[in-house]
């Protein structure tokens, strides 16, 4: 079939002219300006991945230099001293992102129930702007809030004449807390949210109520989705530095004990890091190599579970 | 009527002996009381800023902002002079340097991922820039220190003995090559906030009406055209939107800043020499301070804060404009 387009009309084409043809020289300039663009996106991509690629080489290979059982079971030496571990940055690490579950889970979560199921509303909508700003605001000035809440007044009512300020896990987990409840609170919201009306309903008409509807039927179905929004906080909240600085401070002991100072994996990275000492730098590595490995099975595990949800 | 077997006819067991109207309104509360927690912790953070700023406030002003005097009580000539200006421009320059170098390639990358690159390839590439956000600050720190310092060195020692002498470009690289400084800064600063603005961006380019495409192809665009011009112009606002974001991401940035940018409170032009940013200042000296030196912090702290609380709030708004123009829906 040859396919023949209508005539215009006369009156038609005595005012829309057809366009002149386009010459091949601009022709050839579009489709040149075409692919050079592509081609630059693609090359932007590329430029931004490498930068990955180089972090993620250079704490594996420095970071296996010093992985050995002695990394996770002795404490840091002093410097110039060769061989110890980060076992009580890990400790700390793992005691304080516990703490800090404690107070960003239960917020974060029953929060987000309201701003899905309750919060369609003003209140809900300052809320909501609230939390944004809360997850904007640097995490250095949550440390700088925590130390003027939570450790310099227990400092000034515990301790004698000249004691050097009593930094805490209590502390550094109160300042972790605060960072999570943003990213579990909006997660959870957009998440119950996507539970379908239907199944509410049908709770509440089976005669149950509200609050045990809510729970159990609406947030079991958005569990999966809940359970990525947690893991992806905690994987934030693991590598932070600036909120321990001044709340939990550093250590060079083991301490199972929340109301001392504690050392913390992205603490010590940073204080051996910085430090003179080679064998040190070389611990920091292999603290950041753990460090990395954590979150990205934490991440990792955040894919899967959202792969699995079926809302 | 079927009757029902009694075991089975509560489907949902009670443990609270109150009655449902009760119990719901427990319920409704608490979760209204959790919600309001933040609400209260920002306004709190806010206000206990501002308390413990304020004798600083009292004593300086707003002459804090730009004077260059750091001397604390033991100073003999100025003891106890606080200002804020270096820091100021630490923060504001490394920021801009940063947005310069990570917004065409941010922008490049999320038009890649949203528009040109073959469909499998696309969900490994976005996660894999998903995942350089996830990389911690402390790490970037680390790698910035230990290896993008040593591998920068050539560069900055040619830079600093050919470039000094070129007329206007000469002002940027003054100075001997130290390794720690505002061009390591903002180096690594771009490549942590390239994820943000790409991310962002893609998202909102994906926001735009597939009519939009489809009549830019009926014209005859081609693919860059049509990317040109419709859907970028309707995308317009969204990333401006993530690229305040970014900004406001790259204010705030402490942990490998203060690992790569020397610390010193430096506020000439020179890219080679190291400088200080408000947040590296409170992470290097806020945990020894006391007095009217962690007054003069405080203060800084509520520079910072009140610095990312308008770029925040512009981007939020510019975003959620865009979205609810785009999609009719509100979606902060």
């Amino acid at each position: 079939m040859n396919p023949t387009l209508p005539a215009p009309s006369s009156a038609v084409s005595d005012r829309v002219r057809p366009l002149p043809p386009m010459s091949s020289s601009l022709m050839t300039k579009r489709r040149v300006s075409n692919n050079v663009m592509k081609g630059l996106c693609g090359l932007a991509t590329i430029l931004a991945i490498i930068p990955l690629f180089l972090v993620l080489y250079y704490v594996t290979i420095q970071g296996i230099k010093v992985m050995n059982p002695a990394f996770f079971t002795e404490v840091q030496r002093p410097a110039g001293d060769p061989g110890g571990g980060f076992k009580h940055a890990i400790v700390g690490t793992l005691m304080m992102v516990g703490l800090a579950s404690c107070i960003g889970l239960p917020v974060g979560i029953l929060g987000g129930i309201y701003l899905s199921e309750f919060g369609q509303n003003r209140f809900g909508f300052i809320v909501r702007f609230a939390t944004d700003v809360l997850n904007g605001i640097p995490s250095i000035i949550i440390g700088v809030f925590v130390y003027s809440i939570a450790v310099l007044p227990v400092s000034r009512a515990t301790r004698e004449w000249n004691d050097p300020i009593t930094f805490s896990a209590w502390a550094g987990g109160l300042a972790l807390g605060i960072m999570m409840i943003p990213t579990v609170m909006r997660t959870t919201e957009e998440i119950v949210r996507l539970v379908p009306q239907s199944l509410r309903e049908g709770a509440l008409a089976l005669g149950d109520t509200r609050w045990h509807s809510t729970l159990k039927i609406v947030l079991g179905a958005a569990k999966g989705g809940v359970i990525t929004g947690v893991l992806l906080a905690i994987a934030r909240i693991a590598g932070e530095t600036a909120p321990l600085l001044f709340t939990a401070a550093d250590s060079l002991y083991m301490n199972l004990n929340p109301s001392k100072q504690t050392a913390s994996l992205p603490v010590r990275i940073y204080l051996s890091a910085t430090s003179p000492d080679d064998h040190w730098n070389a611990l920091a590595w292999g603290g950041a190599f753990v460090l990395v490995a954590m979150i990205l099975i934490l991440s990792l595990l955040a894919r899967y579970a959202t792969r699995a949800r079926n809302v | 009527m079927i009757a029902t077997p009694p075991e089975k006819r509560s489907l949902f067991k009670r443990q609270s002996t109150l009655d449902a109207r009760t119990t719901d309104g427990i319920f409704y509360w608490s979760t209204l009381g959790f919600s309001a927690l933040v609400l209260l912790l920002v306004a709190w953070l806010g206000i206990q800023l501002y308390s413990a700023a304020s004798p600083s406030i009292h004593k300086f002003g707003l002459g804090f902002l730009t004077s260059s005097m750091w001397s604390t009580s033991d100073d003999p000539i100025h003891p106890d002079t606080y200002g804020a200006w270096p820091y100021i421009y630490g923060t504001l320059v490394s920021s801009f340097l940063a947005l310069l170098l990570a917004v065409p390639i941010g922008l490049g990358t999320a038009i890649y991922l949203a528009e040109l690159a073959p469909k499998w390839l696309r969900t490994p590439l976005s996660f894999m820039v998903e995942l350089l956000a996830a990389v911690p600050s402390v790490v970037y720190g680390l790698w910035g220190r230990l290896v993008l310092i040593p591998a920068l060195m050539p560069l900055q020692t040619w830079l600093s003995d050919h470039a000094d002498s070129v007329p206007v470009v000469g002002r940027f690289f003054g100075g001997a090559a130290t390794g720690q400084s505002m061009m390591a800064a903002a180096l690594v600063l771009a490549i942590m906030i390239l994820p943000f603005i790409s991310a962002v961006s893609r998202e909102v380019i994906k926001a735009v009406p597939p009519t939009q495409r489809e009549a830019a192809f009926g014209l005859g665009a081609t693919h860059w055209e049509a990317i040109k011009g419709p859907i970028l112009r309707t995308a317009r606002s969204g990333i401006i939107g993530a690229i305040i974001l970014g900004l406001a991401r790259a204010l705030g940035e402490t942990m490998a800043i203060t690992m790569v940018i020397g610390n010193a409170p430096n506020a000439d032009f020179s890219l080679l020499s190291p400088a200080a940013t408000l947040s590296s200042k409170l992470a290097v000296e806020f945990a020894e301070a006391s007095g009217g030196q962690q007054s003069a912090l405080m203060y800084l702290a509520l520079v910072l804060f009140g610095i990312t609380i308008v770029v925040n709030a512009c981007a939020r708004l510019l975003i959620w404009n865009m979205s609810r123009q785009v999609k009719g829906s509100t979606r902060a």
